[in-house]
């Protein structure tokens, strides 16, 4: 415990390329999710997200269980989920259930996968808790060309996709392709959670992909400052995590959560004050009829 | 209002706002309505009226091109129905929205703008902050532009959806019961607010309600529709104990007093006020 602020160690690891590797690995993760995030909690799609991470860990324990790269299968299995998800659960009604059902299925297979498999039991472990430096040769070409598609189809569909959340309705009514775009974004989605799950692991991703964007959203009602905000919050939550977890030789999961969660209890005081105060000025001044 | 909007050319005056030729739509077996021909003129505000399930959403979403007619021509702005033609606005009924939505006023009324078009929309936003800006002082709503849209009340969000419904100066006005749940007071705002902008800009309204009598003013003509039966003409004319008893085949008695009208003895026609949205059946 004592070298839990050790910061000469810590300057040591820091030179490491194994390091270094984590350290962009999670740079580009912690953008994809900010970018991704307040049109995730804006649709309500925590429970998809955390659906998908799980079919994410399925995939990635078959992929094990074959010795082919976990980074694929991870992919792969979230893709299929957010496919099935978004096929069977258009209907808002049913939604929630349908993702149940899945994930818990899809959670048994990738134990008996899991099981199936030789490799070391701190590798099968990644899968859930993650472990972002060295565990696996996390296939860093993968994470960049994964985001790169990401960032490039949010940015063709931003505009009708922020219309299609935020006002369902008048979206239809001025030809916005609703359901189409809930299946595009449910695998962009899918895509970035897999991405996740190689680094902090399945049970962990709604700590990127939910907390930093559900902060942001309490401070600022812009669309476009929401994004910027959540981005900041997701890069400093898994680079700070890291960064910290280095000298204790921690999980850094337990680090991001960590930090991601506290800028979520801070932004909702603020976020809490910041009401009252719109309440007050609004009470202030006479409405015009 | 006035410098942006340009009075409708003399084609769109020749024209016709919206033409319907014998149209029809059925689902199934079920006939909503059959030879309905209606041509409504630049500037006029037809009011569509009738008992739920009577057709009158449905009529919206083949103007707006979500829905096809089962038979018949139906022109809009000078073409066929089609998805996300900036010559329409819509105005859809009160709901409210979500307390904790990430969306200020002025980010609903720009997505009236171009919230239908690809990409992130990073040209032009000078000239995109100018128009909303514009439309959003226009309709009294510059105050709460800012405002997270969830903390609004539903006379502020009502005036909000006008400001998102014009400002991509529209040709043609489809307003779906968008004084439903509104006090008198912000109805009355609300109608205004879409009666300045046709009588400014020669632009068409077609104002779907259960009750007549908060647009009574405004309305030039009525398009009344009951169980696949339908009558257009002005209020005067439609609005009689004779043509909706005819329309109901049931006697209906219509009294007016004062400026307002009552309708009594048309189970459903005038007090039901369910709420629909495009998103659900029909």
């Amino acid at each position: 415990m004592e070298n839990f602020f050790d910061f000469a160690q810590t300057g040591e690891l820091l030179g490491l390329d194994i390091v270094h590797n984590a350290l962009i690995a999670a740079a580009i993760l912690g953008l994809i999710a900010g970018v991704l995030g307040p049109l995730v909690v804006t649709r309500k799609m925590s429970f998809a997200v955390h659906g998908t991470s799980e079919l994410a860990f399925t995939g990635g324990a078959g992929a094990l269980l074959l010795g082919i790269g976990v980074g694929y299968g991870a992919v792969l299995g979230a893709v299929v989920a957010a496919l099935l998800l978004g096929v069977l659960g258009q209907r808002d009604s049913e939604r929630d259930s349908v993702i149940g059902a899945i994930l818990a299925f899809g959670l048994g297979l990738g134990v008996f996968f899991l099981w199936l498999s030789p490799v070391r039991a701190q590798t099968k472990m990644g899968l859930l808790i993650g472990q972002p430096i060295g565990g696996q040769t996390t296939d860093l070409w993968l994470l960049i060309g994964c985001a790169l598609a990401v960032v490039l189809v949010l940015a063709v569909l931003y505009r009708p996709l922020l219309f299609a959340s935020v006002d369902a309705d008048v979206a239809i009514a001025r030809g916005v392709p609703t359901r189409t775009l809930t299946l595009v974004f449910a695998v962009v989605v899918g895509i970035a959670t897999a991405l996740g799950v190689l680094t902090v692991g399945a049970l962990l991703v709604l700590s990127l992909m939910i907390t930093p964007a559900a902060a942001a959203c309490r401070i600022t009602s812009s669309p476009v400052r929401a994004t910027v905000l959540a981005i900041a919050f997701a890069e400093v939550s898994v680079l700070g995590g890291i960064v910290l977890s280095l000298a204790p030789g921690a999980p850094a999961s337990a680090f991001v959560t960590a930090i991601s969660f506290t800028i979520y209890l801070v932004c909702r005081a603020v976020g809490r004050v910041r009401v009252q105060r719109i309440g007050d000025r609004r009470a202030s001044v006479p409405v015009a009829a | 209002m006035t410098t942006q909007i340009a009075k409708v050319d003399r084609a769109t005056r020749q024209r016709g706002a919206v033409s319907l030729r014998a149209a029809q739509l059925s689902y199934g077996q079920r006939v909503l309505w059959d030879g309905l021909d209606l041509d409504v003129q630049p500037g006029e505000f037809l009011a569509i009226l009738g008992p739920n399930g009577s057709g009158k959403t449905s009529l919206m979403k083949v103007l707006l091109g979500l829905q096809p007619l089962s038979g018949g021509t139906v022109e809009i702005a000078g073409s066929a129905p089609g998805r996300g033609n900036r010559k329409i606005g819509y105005i859809p009924q009160q709901r409210s929205l979500d307390p904790a939505l990430t969306l200020r006023g002025r980010d609903l009324v720009g997505l009236g703008l171009d919230g239908h078009r690809w990409g992130i929309g990073l040209r032009d936003r000078k000239a995109r902050r100018a128009r909303v800006d514009e439309v959003l002082e226009s309709v009294g709503a510059a105050e709460y532009a800012d405002s997270p849209v969830g903390l609004l009340s539903g006379g502020e969000q009502q005036r909000l959806r006008v400001a998102q419904a014009l400002v991509g100066d529209p040709e043609v006005l489809l307003c779906d019961e968008p004084l439903l749940s509104l006090d008198l007071a912000h109805q009355r705002v609300v109608s205004d607010l879409i009666n300045a902008r046709r009588r400014a800009a020669d632009t068409a309204v077609l104002f779907v309600t259960h009750e007549i009598n908060p647009v009574l003013p405004l309305v030039d003509r009525v398009l009344y529709l009951v169980d696949g039966r339908f009558r257009i003409g002005t209020p005067a004319e439609v609005m009689t104990s004779e043509t909706l008893s005819e329309l109901y085949g049931t006697t209906v008695d219509v009294v007016r007093v004062r400026d307002q009208i009552l309708v009594v003895g048309a189970q459903g026609a005038l007090c039901d006020d369910q709420s629909h949205h495009l998103a659900g059946d029909a």
